[in-house]
């Protein structure tokens, strides 16, 4: 049964790669809009462009994983495809974790490749152990979060835009552009409850002289968010076939 | 002979909508056993609620044995499905679409490709294996959704209105193909608002209406039971209008149901009071009788001495045939 499980999530994941990785949306919102965003801040200023790197490698994953949930959920979920991996003898919870790896993988091919361009164009030398146990982490609370939403709604464009709410508010108080310690003490507060803080501030340290340990806690921050996430997601998911 | 499935008071609500009305049947090993009714009578449901892809509301199912709550993976592991949508992956080929069924149902690796490809060759689709399904007429997309849900052997393939939006020479050898499944030793559970379908595939038929069976039994034993009562079938060279009013007035139990433009049959009465009002009522109206036929009864007067319904409302629901 466990088996079962397990490879039913490797290949769903390994499908959706195949599948759905360069459609429009995934690329427009995962690839395109990162992208952009990145090389609006390098134009502007470029020579504080440093200290943005880790705030962008954040927003990076936040868009990457979301923007390919949405379309590893909804394009399935409009076709009806979605039932097809529910009669197979794998359990609903799988075929959901499935669908997060996917968004997961897709998020991690364009996080590694924002890391080692600007790390490279840059010259800088962040800890790779401190970058591994920061961004599997993100990956996985951010695809997560993309399921959760997703799975509200049936079409892309719906989920891409539900999606949007979460995203930009992340985007503004999470330190990814704007320092959280510059903000006022109501949205230092409101940014400590999102989870792309401890991406921003975990990453901010993969960059510094900062110890693992504190590292590793913004790792378990994220991965309480991640059961936080995954749970109702699950739970909702099961409701969508009663 | 073995029970392969067991449905006991199995009932489903959706919200306040009953769905499926405190059901009960069994489904022997190696049979044809097909669900008709029409258009939402449930059957869709009730293949769902055995395939565990909705739970039931109150009754028990096992299919081979497995509850289809509580162990419905295991009963996954030994069951082949055919929604009523041919929904493999458009983007994928043919090839590809049965190969990811077989990783996904844990067919050996070795054992993947050899399957796939013998598949294709059953079905007819080789020689488009390396085509995106997307690509396929909507009868090969049948064939090969079909195809998919035997990539991991199943002993039961259930098959939901299997020849809905087909044409007619694709429904035909969609048919021979089920026909050659059941002499695999494959047991099926099919459902179909088609009555000649039923009549044709199945050894044992449920009708359903609006959630409730009205009868099991072989097609046979159907026509059997309608047998007992006279059919006539009456074409006109026109409608007239208060026919069917007029010979319900006519002593016995007679219904009259319209079949078609001009033709209705007259289920039960006599012959010849039936004859007598019919002449009366074309006289002077300037509309002939164009024939009479005294008829056998097939599946559909079974069906609808026993529903009530006319099977024309059947097809027309689905833009049947």
């Amino acid at each position: 049964m466990f088996r079962d499980n397990l490879r039913g999530i490797y290949y769903i994941a390994l499908k959706d790669m195949r599948i759905y990785y360069l459609k429009p949306p995934s690329v427009s919102w995962g690839i395109i809009f990162p992208l952009s965003w990145i090389f609006a801040f390098y134009l502007r200023n470029p020579r504080s462009f440093e200290e943005l790197v880790p705030g962008l490698i954040a927003m990076t994953i936040l868009f990457s994983t979301t923007a390919a949930e949405a379309v590893v959920i909804n394009f399935e979920l409009r076709l009806g495809t979605l039932e097809r991996l529910l009669l197979a003898p794998i359990s609903l919870p799988s075929v959901l974790l499935g669908k997060v790896l996917g968004g997961a993988f897709f998020g991690l091919m364009m996080s590694a490749l924002v890391t080692l361009i600007s790390t490279m164009a840059l010259g800088l030398h962040p800890s790779v152990f401190k970058l591994i146990v920061i961004i599997i982490p993100s990956l996985m609370v951010f695809s997560s979060l993309g399921a959760l939403l997703c799975v509200m709604v049936r079409e892309v464009f719906e989920a891409q835009t539900l999606l949007n709410l979460p995203r930009f508010l992340m985007i503004f108080l999470c330190g990814v552009v704007y320092p959280i310690e510059a903000m006022p003490g109501a949205l230092r507060f409101v940014a400590r409850l999102m989870p792309l803080t401890y991406t921003v501030d975990g990453l901010r340290r993969c960059f510094s002289s900062s110890s693992n340990a504190v590292v590793c806690l913004d790792a378990l921050v994220l991965v309480a968010f991640f059961l936080i996430f995954i749970l109702p997601a699950i739970r909702l998911f099961h409701s969508k076939f009663e | 002979m073995e029970t392969v499935i067991r449905v006991s008071d199995l009932t489903k609500f959706y919200g306040e909508v009953l769905a499926v009305d405190h059901i009960s049947f069994e489904v022997r090993r190696g049979e044809i056993f097909g669900f008709l009714g029409p258009n939402g009578a449930g059957k869709t449901t009730t293949i769902r609620m055995l395939t565990g892809l909705s739970r039931p509301t109150g009754g028990s199912a096992s299919v081979l044995g497995y509850d289809v709550c509580a162990e419905v993976t295991q009963a996954k592991r030994h069951v082949g499905v055919v929604p009523e949508n041919s929904n493999l992956y458009d983007e994928l080929t043919v090839l590809d679409n049965l190969l990811f069924m077989a990783q996904l149902y844990g067919v050996p690796r070795a054992r993947r490709r050899e399957k796939a490809e013998e598949l294709l060759r059953i079905f007819g689709l080789s020689d488009r294996k390396d085509s995106p399904f997307r690509t396929l007429s909507r009868g090969m997309k049948r064939a090969l959704t079909i195809a998919a849900a035997l990539i991991h052997e199943p002993e039961i393939l259930f098959l939901d209105e299997p020849t809905v939006g087909l044409d007619v020479v694709a429904a035909r050898s969609l048919r021979n193909l089920i026909g050659q499944l059941r002499r695999r030793g494959i047991t099926i559970f099919l459902t179909t608002h088609y009555l000649e379908e039923a009549d044709l595939l199945c050894d044992r038929v449920a009708i359903l209406v609006r959630g409730k069976i009205l009868s099991v039994d072989s097609p046979g034993a159907l026509k059997e039971a309608a047998e007992e009562e006279s059919i006539m079938e009456f074409t006109f060279s026109g409608e007239i209008p208060g026919l069917i009013e007029e010979l319900s007035r006519v002593k016995g139990n007679v219904r009259v149901v319209s079949v078609d433009f001009g033709k209705v049959r007259v289920y039960g009465g006599s012959p010849g009071d039936i004859l007598e009002a019919v002449l009366r009522l074309v006289k002077g109206k300037g509309i002939e009788v164009l024939s009479v036929n005294s008829i056998k009864p097939s599946l559909e007067d079974a069906f609808i001495k026993i529903t009530g319904l006319s099977p024309a409302i059947m097809a027309m629901e689905k833009g049947g045939r």
